[in-house]
This record gives C-alpha cells, sequence and structure tokens, in this order.
C-alpha cells in the first residue's frame, strides 16, 4: 500500500514537472483575444481568403506561409490589411500587413516559426470594413522557438 | 551590416503587376529560447518593413518573433511609372537597413 501511495506520489511528481518545463504558450483562448483585440465586435467570415501553409512540416523553425485574398483591388473595393495568428507560439500574432488599391494583387508570402502541431489563421480586412479569413492546420515534428542552444 | 536581396523585375509594361521578393540577413531571435548558461537569449527581432514607391508608401508589414530567421516576403505592386523601389526594414538594437531598386515602365 505504502509503495502503491509512493509510485503514485512519484507519477503525479513527474506529471507537475513535464508540465513546468513546458514554457507558457499561446493557447487557442489566446488567439481568440488577440484576433478580438484586432476585429472588435465585427464578424469575421470565412472565404475569400485563401492560406496555404504544407500541411506536414519537419522543421518549424521555416515553414513556408502564402496568403491571397480574392479581390478586384480597385479604390472602390480592396483589401487594406492582412493579418496571421496562430494557436501555440509563444505568442499568437504572427504578422499583419498593409496594402492598398495600389498593390494589384492581394497577396503575400513569407515564412514563419511554428512551436507545435496547430491551426494558422489568417484574416483579411477589406476597403468595406467586412473581414474575411481561412485557416489550416499543420502538424508539425521539430518544433521551432523553444529549443535550448546546445 | 545585414546583407539584404531584392528582386524586382528591371522592367515592366504600364499597368503591370508585378511581384517584388524581399529576403534579409538577420537572426530573428525570439525572445523564448534559453542559451547555454541557462538564461533566456534578449530578443532581437526586425519589427518593421516598408516598401514605397517613388516614395509613396505601397506595403508595410509588422513582424513578430513568429516570422522565420531571415526574414523573407513577397508581395504585389502595380508598375506605374519609372523610378524607385526603396525598401527600409527597422528592428531591436537600433536595426535600420535601407536598399533600393530601380524600375523602367515603358
Amino acid at each position: 500500500m505504502t509503495q502503491d501511495l509512493s509510485r503514485r506520489r512519484f507519477l503525479i511528481a513527474g506529471i507537475a514537472s513535464v508540465a513546468m518545463v513546458r514554457p507558457a504558450g499561446a493557447t487557442p483562448e489566446a488567439m481568440r483575444e488577440a484576433i478580438h483585440k484586432l476585429v472588435g465586435t465585427a464578424v469575421v467570415r470565412p472565404g475569400r481568403v485563401k492560406l496555404v501553409v504544407p500541411p506536414l512540416v519537419e522543421n518549424g523553425n521555416t515553414v513556408s506561409v502564402s496568403v491571397s485574398v480574392d479581390s478586384p483591388m480597385t479604390a472602390a473595393d480592396h483589401v487594406t490589411a492582412i493579418h496571421l495568428f496562430n494557436e501555440k507560439n509563444p505568442q499568437p500574432y504572427v504578422i499583419g500587413v498593409a496594402l492598398g488599391p495600389r498593390a494589384g494583387r492581394a497577396a503575400l508570402s513569407t515564412r514563419i516559426k511554428l512551436a507545435d502541431t496547430q491551426t494558422v489563421i489568417a484574416i483579411a480586412r477589406m476597403s468595406d470594413g467586412s473581414l474575411w479569413s481561412d485557416s489550416a492546420d499543420v502538424i508539425v515534428t521539430i518544433a521551432a522557438c523553444v529549443e535550448d542552444v546546445h | 551590416m545585414a546583407r539584404a536581396l531584392i528582386n524586382v523585375p528591371p522592367t515592366a509594361k504600364p499597368g503591370a503587376i508585378i511581384e517584388i521578393k524581399t529576403l534579409i540577413s538577420h537572426p530573428m531571435e525570439s525572445g523564448y529560447r534559453v542559451g547555454l548558461n541557462g538564461q533566456i537569449i534578449p530578443r532581437d527581432i526586425i519589427t518593421t518593413f516598408v516598401c514605397t514607391y517613388n516614395g509613396e508608401e505601397i506595403f508595410r508589414a509588422e513582424l513578430s518573433p513568429a516570422i522565420a530567421a531571415n526574414p523573407f516576403l513577397s508581395f504585389f505592386t502595380r508598375a506605374t511609372v519609372s523610378g524607385t523601389i526603396a525598401f527600409r526594414w527597422t528592428g531591436d538594437n537600433g536595426f535600420s537597413v535601407s536598399e533600393s531598386a530601380e524600375i523602367v515602365v515603358e
């Protein structure tokens, strides 16, 4: 009985230490909060945005991401901003870009870091104030950001 | 001095949509990694990128620690008149690099 208890205690201690080692990262709630801070109470609808991320990445230190938005890019109807969020990096915000009708095409490519297998969300703001989004699930085998330097 | 690579087509037809690609050497240290001494390595990132076409701002990006080292950005613009497309990266610890490219529109 006592042996059983100590084993249990050992197990609990083990779980606790694992939990402590994991750095405090963003959570899906933190991402929702960050998005809320950006858009306020406005409705973000799915569609018009196309987010392309490889579904499986080996190295989270460099992940190619491209976002394109379906928009005529005229003075009357264009994309004013594109924002990118993630769920589980230490910070939910990835990049925000400002563009205008002069861009001709609302598209962006960059490379980002991903700390874990997670969902990435792109949000585009149109000149009429409407918000559109797309999301992509990414499986990451080697995480970025949190590894130690040896 | 950080090395920056930019790719702008040297010539374009008026009104054509051109792709601009930029790459700059920078560690983009996130501020979340632990170094050999057990201390957190301080954040050192590029925070802002601005592109201007003959002085008019056409593209701006706010970067976060989640951008990979040696930030790469590609975007589009409409070629209107011949002139200079200028790029400026600014960031932590007074980081500031400017580059420019000439484009002939005819």
